[in-house]
């Protein structure tokens, strides 16, 4: 199956002394416990480390967002209940931030919305394309698979450098445009531009991702379906539409599921592209969080947790969601 | 594991500093750089060290956001370094270590004075908090060769902001410049303009207040220049949040006219120019109440009180403050001094052109038109608060989410809450 | 292996480059520039003077403005061509420039100061790289230790991830107990919480824990991350249980299932997920900006950025910077990048 090279030999000489120490009182374990419930002792490390690095700060911020003030130590804090969550949603009209006590929240909301959808639907789009494409007869597809995905290995810092070195006033992409006679544009001073950019920038960085996971999707399909296809002399849509999206169904769901979660989570490019403007135009939710309880003044780490939890709320919703819509769809 | 991360620890501190690491009396000063300023510290401390034997004082470099976002957290954590150099004077009051009992208060008030009382906070009191390490001071930079060019007189010292728009839009209309006029990206640098046109900011009693009249009307005013062309609407409008952002850049390419920024752009400005073209300070312009004022600013060296060694730190400090030291790091740093002994006296700057050392005696001359409340304000503990929301809410208003009506209430409510939630 | 598109070009019968494949490569290729470009774009900018980086339309190599030293002129001059004007044809070099006008002095005749206007001249330049930023940048600080300090955290966080993700993730794909789901839904749930709206309380964890200001501080909390027990689980389901089955017949302890088939087999998925752990703890900047403040311990993006100072930055040393950090990534890639190709390509049809 996977083929070994001259590294993995080395890797396991290390690894192979250690593993078989570790194997003595793990048998000793699985005496003692049985098979099925040795499952514990193999999450235990992880459950440790998410418990203490994961869930705790996520308890922590359920505290938090009960209280109120500036002060960093939760004891000494004062609870104020729910006023926190009732300060994010008093709204006259939801759908116009300015009505609202917290427009930053609410805009940020609104900004999030909407480059969700458009991000992770150019950018699901364009995986699959790149992903049928590159799944087909191409020479020097090695190279080709790893050009898409290099984007990925950057820091969203780097990626938002890039970018803004090449969309600045006096940038390459000015130049160009002045020379083929368009003019340029000052780009991140206009509030839909600086927001196609930064949907352009994300799905950039990422789609690497996604076309390696729907690649292997693709990969997976058997061929024999295909080969009843051809008795049939299905045109190549009709097997697009009837063979390879079926199939794909369950690769589709987890990366829409991931695409989704990692969408309303983005922040560091986009914050370090533009830093939210022009005005609020880029400002996402998790920026928002993020300026409330620690870069901004004064720290509102009650408001900004309490701003965290709707989030992750949101999230959970729209995740069972998508599963239950899915689990019909796969079924039907 | 703890053991393990000791060690490791060790190990590298080991490998950095030799056999310097394991000494029983190390201070930590965190320090963040503009120029040169913690070369400079590292350089003159070691004389320190060589007259205080087994004390290291180890200056640690971060970038200027660990300073700004993270130090406070730290502090509130009892995890803050024993010494920082500091921006945020009065917000972080409550962890600062009282040098009094250390030091010479006479001297100290005799050669700090008012800049003392920046580093009080909201308490007040007669603390000794920390040394004003540079002193700073907002104007504009003019490209005087692109008004020689455009036949354009420069308006004197008594010229006001629109003299001064005027001014600029015709020199940039004439010699095609694309940007007349800039200001950075801060409330700091838009509040000395906002106390020329009348906002009190800080009153007498310490109100503060972003909603009055004249900070309305220089609002309205600068908003009206952005959507005309007259100010670089990239500086504003090209940035969220309080994000800063300055036009030293443009500036420098010569593709600026009038450029409001403050003191400490002298070095580059005086590096990066060279024979492009004359530039000169002017100072900040006038408003139509009749004040000219620039905002003072500045960071600061301070002890905090959690650090093992007060006594140390307190030396530290004091051994910064000496005249001689203090001129001396001040010439090798470009700043303007705000130890009242040194700027009497008067500093060479090191290796400064004619062009340099006029800009500086011009920010330096230009001190005393800063009105009483812009020095309030660089006092007043909540001035980040107030700083953040004025570079939002205005460039809100910029990009014409909000009008310039609702932006002004949006401030009012805005320091209504901050000052709820200190409280 | 499976391929549709195979399919859907052999159904054309015959032709050897069909439109579709004229399609196929021109969209890779389109994808190598857009890819790519802006990587070497920043790459070359890297390598121009703070000056050449300001011109504008921008040149595509680096070029340096040649000079020459004249006599009574301490500084080197700046050399132009004359292009027009009445001294058309003549190399000068200028000694200022004001306004629309230059100064301008024949390097052979330093004595006789000459009128150019600017609209009749052009920069006399030759290629350079322009090194000095980078030797900046290495002047500053001890690039060996914070190289050192970047690759302990990465090394063992990528480590630490990759076998306790791999541990839980076999637990969760290949055994029925009470409670999978719940563990299961709390992973995920993980997925919710990205670590910057939990920045305060961890770092309160952390302290509390003695590891602040501590290697570990970064690398302990960073293996903490739910995308790869998920992307691991999702791969071992695709392992048959008959395997696992077989192997028990012979008496192997489940350790020894877990490391001797089990993760051979997840080989592909596991070499993912390292490159990815690789990057994100490369990469990471916020969290160890936060834990690590002593310079002893830092990692080079903080050594690198340790220079952003208040009031000022410049485009070179930030270029050039951002290269630095870049390289060791983009290496990683090179080697590991036929993972990326065969690893869960070949694997994954099976």
């Amino acid at each position: 199956m996977a083929q070994r090279g001259a590294g993995d030999g080395l890797a396991l000489r290390v690894i192979a002394p250690v593993m078989r120490v570790v194997e003595i009182p793990m048998i000793g374990l699985q005496r003692v416990l049985g098979i099925n419930r040795l499952a514990w002792v193999f999450l235990l490390p992880n459950l440790l480390l998410f418990g203490l690095f994961a869930f705790l700060p996520v308890i922590l911020n359920v505290a938090y967002a009960t209280t109120g003030g500036a002060n960093v130590l939760l004891e000494a804090r004062p609870q104020i209940g729910l006023d926190n969550f009732e300060r994010l949603l008093d709204c006259a009209n939801h759908l116009d931030p300015n009505t609202c006590r917290e427009d930053k929240f609410w805009r940020a909301v609104w900004n999030t919305l909407w480059f969700v959808t458009l991000q992770v639907g150019i950018m699901v789009g364009f995986s699959l394309l790149t992903a049928i494409v590159l799944n087909g007869k191409i020479r020097a597809r090695g190279f080709f698979r790893s050009v898409f995905f290099f984007p990925v290995l950057l820091s969203p810092v780097v990626v938002a450098l890039i970018w803004k070195w090449m969309l600045q006033r006096n940038g390459v992409l000015n130049a160009f445009l002045d020379w083929a006679g368009i003019g340029g544009y000052n780009w991140l001073v206009d509030a839909n531009w600086a927001f196609a950019w930064s949907v352009f920038l994300s799905v950039w960085a990422h789609m690497g991702f996604y076309t390696l996971i729907l690649l292997a999707g693709l990969q997976a399909i058997p061929r024999d379906v295909y080969e009843a296809a051809t008795m049939d002399r299905a045109s190549p849509w009709r097997v697009f539409r009837r063979i390879t999206l079926p199939l794909l169904a369950p690769t589709m769901l987890v990366v829409l599921v991931l695409a989704l979660i990692k969408g309303v989570q983005t922040f560091d490019e986009v914050y370090a592209f533009t830093g939210g403007g022009p005005g609020t135009a880029t400002t996402f939710i998790i920026q928002y969080i993020y300026e409330e309880g620690f870069a901004g003044s004064p720290r509102l780490f009650g408001l900004s947790a309490a701003a965290s939890l709707l989030v992750a709320a949101v999230l959970v919703v729209l995740t069972l969601v998508q599963l239950w819509v899915n689990r019909k769809n796969v079924n039907g | 594991m703890t053991f393990k991360a000791k060690t490791t620890t060790a190990l590298a501190a080991l490998i950095a500093l030799g056999a310097g690491a394991a000494s029983a009396q190390e201070i930590r000063f965190m320090c963040y750089s503009d120029g040169n300023e913690c070369e400079v510290y590292d350089d003159v401390l070691t004389r320190f060290e060589a007259d205080n034997p087994g004390v290291d004082v180890v200056v640690d470099v971060v970038p200027y956001q660990a300073i700004l976002e993270n130090l406070p957290v730290q502090l509130a954590a009892g995890s803050g370094p024993d010494m920082a150099k500091v921006t945020d004077l009065g917000g972080l009051a409550p962890y600062y270590l009282d040098l009094a009992p250390h030091v010479d208060r006479d001297y100290w008030e005799a050669s700090f004075g008012d800049t003392l009382a920046w580093y009080r906070g909201a308490e007040g009191g007669d603390a000794i908090n920390g040394m004003h390490s540079q002193l700073t001071i907002t104007g504009a930079f003019v490209n005087a060769t692109l008004f020689e060019q455009a036949g354009v007189e420069v308006p004197g010292s008594d010229a006001t902001w629109e003299d001064w728009a005027e001014a600029s839009r015709a020199v940039a209309e004439a010699t095609q410049t694309p940007f007349p006029m800039a200001i950075d990206r801060t409330g700091h640098r838009f509040a000395g303009p906002a106390i020329s046109y009348g906002a009190a900011i800080v009153a007498e009693d310490g109100t503060p207040t972003l909603s009055d009249e004249g900070f309305a009307a220089f609002t309205a005013q600068f908003v009206e220049w952005n959507n005309d062309g007259t100010m670089a609407r990239d500086v504003w409008a090209g940035q969220g949040g309080a994000t800063y952002q300055d036009a030293a850049q443009e500036f420098i390419n010569g593709e600026l006219v009038f450029y409001y920024s403050g003191s400490w752009q002298v070095g580059r400005m005086d590096e990066q120019v060279g024979d492009l073209f004359d530039w000169q300070v002017v100072g900040s312009p006038c408003g139509p109440a009749g004040a000219c004022s620039g905002m003072p600013g500045g960071a600061g060296i301070v002890g905090f009180n959690a650090t093992e060694h007060p006594e140390i730190v307190a030396a530290v400090i004091d051994f910064l403050a000496q005249e001689d030291i203090y001129a001396e790091v001040t010439a090798r740093t470009r700043n303007l001094p705000a130890h009242l002994g040194v700027a009497e006296a008067g500093v060479e700057f090191e290796g400064a052109s004619p062009a340099a050392a006029a800009a500086l005696s011009a920010f330096a001359a230009d001190l005393s038109d800063v009105a009483p409340s812009a020095f309030r304000y660089q006092g007043y503990a909540n001035n980040r608060a107030m700083f953040g929301i004025t570079a939002e809410r205005v460039s809100q208003a910029i990009v014409g989410e909000l009008s310039v009506e609702e932006a002004v209430a949006r401030m009012a409510t805005d320091l209504e809450a901050a000052l709820a939630d200190t409280q | 292996m499976a391929r549709p598109w195979d399919f859907l070009t052999a159904t054309r019968g015959g032709a050897r480059l069909h439109w579709t494949d004229w399609a196929s490569y021109g969209y890779l290729c389109l994808g190598v520039f857009l890819m790519f470009f802006p990587v070497v774009w920043l790459v070359l900018s890297s390598f121009k003077t703070e000056a050449d980086l300001q011109r504008y339309p921008p040149t595509f190599l680096p070029y340096e403005q040649q000079t020459v030293t004249v006599a009574g002129h301490d500084e080197p001059l700046p050399l132009f061509r004359i292009t027009g004007g009445e001294h058309e044809g003549m190399i000068l070099a200028q000694l200022r420039r004001v306004g629309l006008q230059a100064q301008m002095i024949d390097p052979a005749d330093p004595e006789e100061r000459l009128s150019v206007a600017i609209s009749d001249y052009e920069r006399l330049e030759r290629f350079t790289l322009a090194t000095e930023n980078y030797a900046e940048l290495f002047g500053r600080f001890d690039f060996l230790l914070y190289f050192w300090n970047s690759t302990f955290i990465t090394v063992m966080a990528t480590l630490i991830m990759l076998l306790t993700n791999s541990m839980a993730a076999f637990a969760l794909s290949k055994y029925q107990f009470r409670g999978r789901t719940a563990v299961l839904l709390l992973v995920i749930g993980t997925l919710m919480i990205p670590q910057t709206v939990v920045l305060v309380p961890l770092f309160l964890i952390v302290s509390e824990l003695g590891m602040f200001n501590s290697l570990w501080g970064v690398i302990i909390p960073g293996a903490a991350t739910p995308t790869g027990v998920f992307l691991l689980r999702q791969y071992m389901l695709t392992i048959p249980d008959e395997i696992l089955d077989a192997a028990r017949m012979d008496k192997a302890s489940e350790w020894k299932i877990y490391w001797r088939i089990i993760l051979p087999l997840s080989a592909p998925a596991i070499a993912v997920l390292a490159i990815l752990a690789i990057m994100w703890r490369w990469n990471d900047f916020l969290w160890p900006l936060i834990v690590l403040t002593q310079s002893e311990n830092f990692t080079l993006q903080l050594a690198l950025n340790s220079f952003q100072g208040e009031l000022q930055t410049q485009w070179s040393s930030l270029l050039a910077m951002t290269v630095l950090t870049l390289l060791p990534i983009a290496l990683v890639f090179m080697f590991l990048q036929k993972y990326i190709a065969t690893g869960i390509a070949s694997t994954g049809g099976k």
